[in-house]
């Protein structure tokens, strides 16, 4: 199986969908000539042209309003945020409009747009370049969440957004797009809004999303190696969310922990946290343990930011706690 | 310092200079293994922008910066070792190590912070016009940003408000012909961006930025208009020398635009123009660039030296000392575990 880049699956994927789909375009600052910030547009313009990669001013709201509109109107735009904490510039025309336009016009219209953006830290990007805001959009009814982990699913689910009827928030995360895996893109994908079961154990249910997947697998096999056997669960899509599959795993093994980038207050990990105590309570052996950033805004200081976010090492030693 | 005449021109230059060396030790922060900050965004090209609108600042003035600060900051009189160790992510940088290159800031020199988000420190700046405004503090606020943020609209909020209001603001567009990748007209049908600013109300001026003397006489202006209650607008014309970050090797614009590009350098300007006026002797600006050398190699042994900050600070600074930190995730789940919920 030939090797491929996380990056390059995201391109594969956009250049497959806008190959079949002639109403893709995608929009944002630095996507056309530059070949977008991490390279995931790079050379589609000479493939689609200048009129589907549509390098934009400086201008968030504009680019994301614009998006919407086309959508409304017979395209299907992917808009570029190049980070995702820019949201803050544009939250009104994804929160206010993209999201409501449905439900607020009596089911007339959707918007069927994808905002692709990244997010999290390793890249000693400073506070305003390192966020995790995926609980932002989940936040925000309306809104689709997809957040790929591995490279076979940058690919899939950026496809699979590609063909959904509502706004799709699509996040890659910036430490993972130099990330190697062999891959077949022609293996069947698992369906839109199902979670993936990484690994198998019966000690403990990790559920996590994202970059924090990696480090689940990673920490699960330094547990196995001290006897532990780890499940560990990729949710893929926060919304939809593939809550049954978290359901019957944590009640086949007692033990749940659920883990995220982003900070602990009000986040993804708080949701779940909050789910499974409530849906799963009587099968629990302990209380469902949250690791997740810290309270805090990230550091430039390289050992700041490692020290405010789950790491692998981390994500082991409180499993360790957790079945001691 | 060791120059005969004590000219403005000479002041001048010996900022530029200080600027420029500064930002060409930052890549030695790499080399090092030192520098945090895989952002790294450098003004080579534009120092007279800084050294010329600062030095028509007063010392009640204040400024926002955006990502490309360093220049302004040193202008504005930063201390060289604090600022490379704050690029470094250290202790000893100006603000410990969490802002790094694209958050510097200090409220002793009225720097109100530099910015990763393009446009996000222009607002600011009408906030402190406010205040200077309202509490009689006779100072100017000034808002440094790229051309790029010349199509964010939060720019237009603020000029409108700014003028509005009467404030004593000024808002300088360092226009280094590119965002990124994309040449301004590339962003934008209409790159008189003076225009723009005289349409809402405010004094407006491009200057070439190629003569700092030229970029100085058009501050003067403009900031004793401001502080008159005038706000103005200054676009400086110059050429960002190398790509937009530290990796960017600029595939998008030619080689023979680049060379051309790179003619238009105030700091040698400034040099032939101190020399040919017979201000100064070459031997004597040799004198000072040794000088500055000097200087800024000790930035780097600085911030080598320097020590990372404390894992603990973390939680410092989220909220004001004495008030309730955040707990630690950490903490929270040994708690947990231990069954001690409080
Ligand atoms: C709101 C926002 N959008 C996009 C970016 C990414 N970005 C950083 S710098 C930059 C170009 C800015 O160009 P300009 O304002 O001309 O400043 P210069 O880099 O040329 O100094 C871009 C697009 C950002 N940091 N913030
Ligand atoms: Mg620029």
């Amino acid at each position: 199986m030939p090797a491929m880049t996380y990056r390059d699956a995201l391109r594969q994927a956009l250049d497959d969908a806008m190959t079949e789909d002639k109403t893709i375009v995608v929009i944002g600052e630095e996507v056309g000539r530059y070949g977008g910030a991490y390279g995931v547009t790079k050379d589609l313009i000479k493939v689609h042209g200048p009129e589907r990669l549509i390098d934009t001013p400086i201008s968030e709201p504009a680019i994301i309003g614009t998006a919407v509109g086309a959508a409304m109107t017979g395209l299907r735009p992917v808009a570029e945020l190049m980070y995702i904490d820019f949201l803050g510039m544009t939250m009104d025309q994804l929160a206010n409009q993209a999201a409501k336009i449905r439900y607020m016009f009596g089911g007339q219209i959707g918007v069927p747009m994808v905002l692709r953006t990244q997010g999290g830290t390793g890249r000693s990007a400073g506070a305003q370049h390192s966020q995790s805001l995926e609980a932002w959009i989940m936040h925000t009814p309306g809104l689709r969440l997809a957040m790929p982990a591995t490279v076979a699913d940058a690919y899939h689910l950026l496809r699979q957004s590609l063909t959904k009827p509502d706004p799709v928030v699509f996040i890659e995360h910036k430490a993972l797009y130099t990330r190697k895996e062999e891959v077949d893109l022609s293996d069947d994908p698992l369906p839109w809004g199902k979670a993936a079961v990484r690994r198998q154990g019966d000690d403990l249910v990790i559920v996590t999303y994202s970059r924090q997947v990696i480090y689940a697998l990673e920490a699960a096999e330094a547990l196995a190696k001290k006897g532990i056997e780890a499940t560990v669960i990729d949710l893929r899509t926060l919304n939809p969310l593939d809550f049954e599959t978290i359901r019957t795993h944590v009640e086949r093994v007692g033990k749940a922990m659920v883990v995220s980038e982003g900070v602990m207050t009000s986040g993804v990990a708080a949701e779940l946290c909050a789910r499974i105590s409530e849906e799963c309570f009587d099968f629990l052996e302990q209380p469902v343990i949250r690791v997740a950033g810290e309270d805090i805004p990230i550091s430039v200081s390289q050992e700041l930011e490692a020290g405010s976010v789950p790491s692998a090492r981390i994500i082991a030693e409180v499993a360790e706690r957790l079945m001691a | 310092m060791t120059l005969t005449a004590n000219s403005h021109l000479a002041e001048l230059y010996r900022t530029m200079r200080r600027i420029r060396t500064f930002e060409e030790r930052v890549g030695e922060l790499f080399v090092r293994g030192q520098s945090a900050g895989s952002m790294l965004h450098l003004s080579i090209g534009e120092e007279s922008s800084a050294a010329g609108v600062c030095a028509e600042m007063k010392p009640q003035d204040s400024f926002t910066t955006h990502h490309r600060g360093h220049g302004i900051f040193l202008a504005r009189g930063a201390d060289p070792k604090r600022m490379m160790a704050e690029i470094g992510g250290k202790e000893s940088g100006y603000c410990h190590g969490k802002g790094g290159s694209m958050h510097i800031a200090d409220m002793a020199l009225g720097h109100l912070g530099a910015n990763a988000i393009v446009g996000g420190g222009i607002p600011a700046v009408v906030g402190a016009g406010l205040s200077s405004k309202y509490l009689k503090q006779d100072s100017v606020s000034v808002a440094f940003f790229g051309d790029g943020a010349m199509q964010q609209g939060i720019l237009y909020e603020s000029m409108n408000m700014a003028a509005l209001w009467g404030l004593p603001v000024l808002f300088v567009c360092i226009n280094n012909q590119y965002g990124m990748g994309t040449r301004i007209d590339q962003a934008t049908r209409n790159t008189a961006f003076d225009q723009r600013a005289r349409a809402f109300g405010l004094n407006g001026v491009v200057v070439n930025g190629l003569d700092v003397e030229e970029v100085r006489d058009a501050a003067r202006w403009l900031i004793d208009e401001a502080r008159a209650g005038k706000p103005g607008f200054l676009s400086v014309e110059v050429y960002r020398f190398f790509g937009h970050a530290r990796m960017d090797k600029s595939p998008y614009r030619a080689e023979a635009e680049e060379t051309e590009g790179r003619k238009k350098d105030p700091v040698l300007f400034a040099r032939a123009k101190l020399i040919e006026s017979g201000l100064e002797s070459e031997a004597a600006l040799d004198a000072l660039d040794r000088e500055i050398a000097a200087e800024m190699d000790a930035t780097i042994d600085f911030t080598v030296e320097s020590q990372a900050p404390a894992l603990s600070s973390m939680f410092r600074d989220v909220y004001a000392v004495g008030e309730p930190e955040p707990e630690s995730v950490r903490a929270r789940i040994d708690r947990v575990l231990a069954r001690e919920i409080v």
